[in-house]
């Protein structure tokens, strides 16, 4: 099974990825990766979701608005959390990371490069408004734990990087 | 068996909460507005943890228990933290001190709790890990800046790590509950993980120009639930709302 694909039934596919991701509303919480599974059953539809990092206080909003979604479409259903196996990055699909950057939000990059630009090291994290690389990190946590603070020295505009979690 | 189970897992759980407790009351206070907002992320990242454990704890004890009887309800006594995370935020230096000293140690910990024989134990420890791993980087970063900083600087990072590590031997004595749960593989063998800590953490001193303190005398006590002075006001405060309306929510 490659983990990276979400079993969802496909009447709910569309119902599930008009559900927003609270913290960054141009994101769904299908392309964000948080919704895992998604079936019809003979209780009405259940929905597994996962967190993106353990403390994120979106977990029970996405669910009250899942369970909305789905009752607006007809559909009686239970919302499970699961921790295992865990979120990370790779999830976000490419749609995803698209609508990411297009918010202003940098897309992660790969672990290695994540590192390097985390510590200051090297500058490669690229700007969303005006794609130069020319960035430099002011802060390892940003508006959320799952963002760093960047500061773009060609544009002066500061923006979040959206870490690698792996 | 479950009962000890539920001790363990509180005693893992309340040295996130007390720390993450810590850390709150830095929100809205800290040095600059980068370091404040990285604080109580950390700080959230370890209620999160917490709550995990939390609720895997009232589930296995079966009865009226909730994440927040666990978390609000218990006496001093009950809370099995160890010393080093109920330190108080006394300037950054020591709150970036007590952090690295205790992010090292869970980074360690969390490695070895992810091959726990129990599956719940080892999903909590997998997810947590990969968290802990920005906050070690983190710390260790802001040691080295601050001790290889300025004279200022320097004198007061020392100083945090100097006193903050009688509370470090804590961290590796295993207590029976440990011992106990080690051996069959449900926990971790804390012993076991003294010289890789200090390892990673000499490297880390030793680039912030930081002398590695001598010390002979370790304090410890926590995790028998004999706590230092300052236990009783963070219980204070983190119980309040919870003793005066009880069983609200938000």
């Amino acid at each position: 099974m490659n983990l990276a694909f979400p079993t969802i039934d496909t009447e709910l596919y569309a119902i599930l990825n008009a559900v927003s991701d609270p913290e960054i509303p141009v994101l769904s919480i299908v392309q964000m990766g948080v919704v895992r599974a998604a079936r019809i059953g003979d209780h009405g539809v259940e929905v597994t979701i996962t967190p993106t990092y353990s403390g994120c206080p979106a977990m029970d909003v996405i669910g009250d608005d899942i369970r909305k979604a789905l009752k607006d479409e007809g559909y009686q259903s239970t919302v499970k959390l699961v921790l295992s196996p865990a979120w990370t990055t790779d999830w976000i699909t490419s749609e995803g990371r698209a609508a990411l950057e297009k918010y202003g939000i940098a897309a992660p990059l790969s672990p290695d490069a994540d590192k390097e630009a985390l510590l200051g090291n090297r500058r490669i994290v690229k700007c969303p408004q005006c794609k130069s690389t020319n960035t430099k990190l002011i802060s390892q946590f940003g508006s959320t734990a799952c963002k760093a603070l960047f500061q773009c020295e060609d544009c002066l505009e500061p923006f979040d990087y959206f870490k690698c979690l792996k | 068996m479950s009962n000890h189970l539920v001790q363990y897992i509180c005693g893992i759980a309340d040295n996130s909460l007390i720390l993450g407790q810590r850390l709150g009351e830095l929100c809205g206070h800290g040095p600059s507005l980068e370091t404040d907002i990285a604080l109580t992320n950390i700080s959230l990242d370890l209620f999160g943890q917490v709550r995990s454990y939390f609720q895997y704890a009232a589930e296995l004890q079966g009865d009226q228990s909730s994440e927040d009887t666990f978390a609000f309800l218990r006496k001093e006594r009950e809370y099995r933290n160890v010393l080093l995370v109920e330190q108080p935020n006394t300037d950054f230096a020591y709150i970036i001190g007590r952090q690295f000293l205790f992010d090292v140690y869970h980074q360690l910990f969390l490695e070895k709790l992810q091959s726990s024989s129990d599956q719940t134990l080892a999903a909590i420890a997998k997810k947590s890990l990969k968290e802990v791993t920005y906050h070690v980087r983190f710390s260790s970063d802001w040691v080295i800046r601050l001790g290889d900083g300025t004279e200022e600087s320097h004198n007061r990072m020392s100083a945090a790590i100097e006193d903050l590590w009688i509370f470090t031997e804590e961290l590796f004595s295993c207590t029976e509950l440990e011992k106990e749960m080690s051996n069959s593989a449900l926990g971790v063998d804390v012993s076991l993980l003294r010289e890789a800590y200090l390892n990673r953490v000499h490297a880390v001193l030793n680039e912030a120009t930081i002398a590695i303190p001598d010390v002979k005398y370790f304090q410890k006590g926590g995790k028998q639930g004999i706590h230092s002075e300052h236990m009783g006001y963070i219980l204070t405060e983190m119980q309040y709302m919870q003793r005066t309306f009880p069983n609200m929510t938000w």
